[in-house]
């Protein structure tokens, strides 16, 4: 296994004199697949990115060229694309280094996309916070509209589609596709119920709409480049193409760093790439893809057989960084955000912080998540707080079990699987952190200690 | 009623029509009012409703839905601090309490003279740079609680950009 980065989508990120204008991006051989794109029948170009087995970049890790494949185009109605841009998984920021450094690879793939499902219209729904990008994203768009590229009658082939940047407020919620769509309409982002409402069917104004993540837009345009055959041909198969891996928390050198999907091990991430754990620590806990993801332990072993049948043996620092392996090891990918814990980390205070983020962020739409979640932040705030009970642990689990599988959108999920998964591996922490107050209660001291994490 | 910058009244009338529907043009039309009033009072509620032929409730439910959209002033400088997970691994609270220290204001509060809005945001994707901050639209990173003092010093004197 190689430690060298395969920089298909970051290729120009960071590099000196590389600019987020027009003419840099051309004089880079910008908007060529474009140029070719519209010489190509709309259906084959949604057959090339069947091909490639390109797999959403968002967090879910579907398929897009299935995703296209749903869409309904015989309806009549108008089609929509939609560019989710609302970047807001804890632990990821690869989006927002396409949107500064290089907005016009998202705008070329967008339009590559666009005309391959015959959308006239399509939206980047880019997330409040975004200021700067926002701005960058609205005159890489003029910049675009100028040379033909977007606009009406697009390099004089007839066909015209227009880019709306469309920007959030600050709700992690609107990641979720329906509730994005919600958003963009001028709603509250109350996810919808799928079936009937697949954005395919039934989107945004209940017309047909397609929603892909920054990233998946991105390899769009590398799909018209080398074909749908020449880009499954990096990754493995059902793993195909790069992956940016956003590492954040205790490593030496946080960052994002491209790899092709299982070109890299866990393990090789968090010491070679990001220069280890500061002198002294060890590593305590990895959450792989995102704060919604299962953590994984470090003195954990992994066995079992993957979708192939190939048996795996596999401690934390072996597994393959790729959609298939992360989530035999019972967790994910995700959205590529990988937050490294050492062993100084406390686990009470670290689920505490993530209750805390889920409960602000509930839509409140669904009755076991919006009473659920908040109560599960309260009783992690209770623990840290110093009235820390055993059967806390306990109580935790049963909270979650009963909020995921039982609302609309997968927000139930997440909000679940860190705590049913931080129980799971650090229940003793748990019952310690009660049994440790309970002791120093009754040696008349106070029982909540200093916090760092929440 | 109030009383739009020709420039904000120029982009509503640009945008509205630009969306299939006009209610899409809900949300942008509050953050417009909103950086041109600096938030949204009942009467910005209801001119937005008006021009869109809504209900000033249909704005309204925005307005408590996003975090971002407020209907208060902030202080001159608005300063919020992540502290989702892997900024608080980076020591994003001792970043805040550093904050909290310099402007004698509590976290979710604005200070006494009215100068700063200090506040907890979630996850501004940013988490390899963590502790993140913004102040107003500007974003800062990597700030430990030292760093936190010496812009707080900044804010105080009116040297820092207040980023808007």
């Amino acid at each position: 296994m190689s430690h060298q980065e395969t920089r298909l989508i970051f290729k120009h990120i960071d590099e000196e004199g590389y600019t987020n204008d027009i003419d840099c991006y051309v004089k880079n051989g910008g908007y060529d697949q474009l140029k070719k794109a519209v010489t190509m029948q709309p259906e084959d170009i949604c057959a090339e990115v069947l091909t490639s087995g390109v797999r959403g970049r968002g967090g879910a890790g579907f398929p897009a060229g299935m995703k296209w494949k749903f869409l309904d185009r015989k309806s009549g109605k108008p089609i929509y694309l939609i560019c989710n841009a609302d970047e807001s998984e804890p632990g990821t920021f690869k989006d927002r280094q396409i949107i500064h450094q290089d907005p016009h690879q998202l705008i070329e793939g967008m339009i590559c996309a666009a005309f391959a499902i015959q959308a006239k219209l399509a939206f980047i729904y880019v997330r409040g916070e975004f200021f700067e990008g926002y701005k960058i994203l609205e005159r890489a768009i003029e910049e675009a509209r100028e040379k033909n590229f977007l606009g009406d009658n697009i390099l004089g082939t007839g066909y015209s589609c227009d880019i709306i940047v469309h920007r959030g407020a600050g709700a992690y919620i609107c990641g979720e596709e329906t509730g994005l769509i919600e958003s963009l309409e001028g709603f509250r982002a109350n996810p919808r119920i799928k079936p009937p409402y697949f954005p395919a069917a039934l989107g945004a104004y209940q017309c047909p709409t397609i929603v892909n993540n920054v990233e998946t837009l991105c390899d769009v345009k590398h799909i018209i480049e080398m074909g749908g055959e020449g880009f499954a041909k990096i990754g493995t198969p059902g793993n195909t193409g790069t992956r940016i891996w956003c590492v954040s928390g205790h490593v030496q050198k946080p960052g994002y760093y491209e790899f092709a999907c299982a070109d890299i091990t866990l393990g090789q991430l968090i010491y070679d790439v990001c220069g280890g754990l500061k002198p002294g620590r060890k590593l305590k806990a990895v959450i792989p893809g995102g704060s919604s993801s299962k953590i994984l332990r470090a003195d954990e072993r992994f066995t079992g057989k993957l979708k192939d049948g190939t048996e795996y043996d596999w401690g934390i620092e072996d597994i393959p960084m790729d959609f298939d392996s992360l989530m035999a090891v019972g967790s994910m990918s995700g959205s590529g955000g990988v937050i490294v814990m050492d062993d100084t980390t406390d686990m009470v205070e670290a689920l505490a912080n993530i209750n805390y983020f889920y409960a602000h962020e509930s839509c409140g739409q669904c009755t076991p998540c919006r009473e659920g979640v908040p109560w599960m932040r309260k009783v992690t705030q209770r623990m840290v707080d110093g009235e820390a009970r055993e059967e806390d642990a306990d109580l935790l689990k049963s909270i979650a079990d009963q909020i995921a599988g039982r609302t609309i959108c997968a927000f139930g999920e997440a909000a679940s699987w860190p705590v049913q998964s931080f129980i799971a591996k650090f229940k003793d922490e748990f019952v310690e952190k009660a049994q440790e107050q309970a002791a120093r209660r009754k040696e008349g001291k106070e029982t909540a200690e200093a916090t760092t994490l929440i | 009623m109030i009383i739009l910058k020709s420039e904000t009244i120029e982009k509503i009338d640009k945008l509205v029509p630009r969306y299939p529907t006009v209610r899409s043009a809900a949300l942008p039309l509050c953050h417009l009012v909103q950086e041109d009033q600096g938030y949204l009072s009942n009467e910005s509620i209801e001119w937005i409703a008006e021009r869109l032929e809504l209900q000033p409730i249909n704005i309204q439910e925005l307005v408590t839905f996003y975090p971002m959209l407020r209907t208060k002033p902030t202080g001159e400088y608005h300063v919020r601090v992540c502290r989702t997970l892997p900024c608080a691994l980076s020591g994003a609270y001792q970043t805040c309490r550093s904050f909290e220290k310099e402007f004698e204001c509590k976290v979710g509060h604005t200070s006494k003279d009215g100068k700063v809005t200090l506040e907890f945001v979630e996850c501004h994707a940013d988490c390899g740079k963590g502790p993140v901050v913004m102040v107003g639209e500007d974003e800062y990173t990597d700030i430990d609680p030292e760093k936190a003092a010496g812009m707080a010093a900044k804010i105080k004197s009116g040297e820092l950009s207040n980023g808007l």
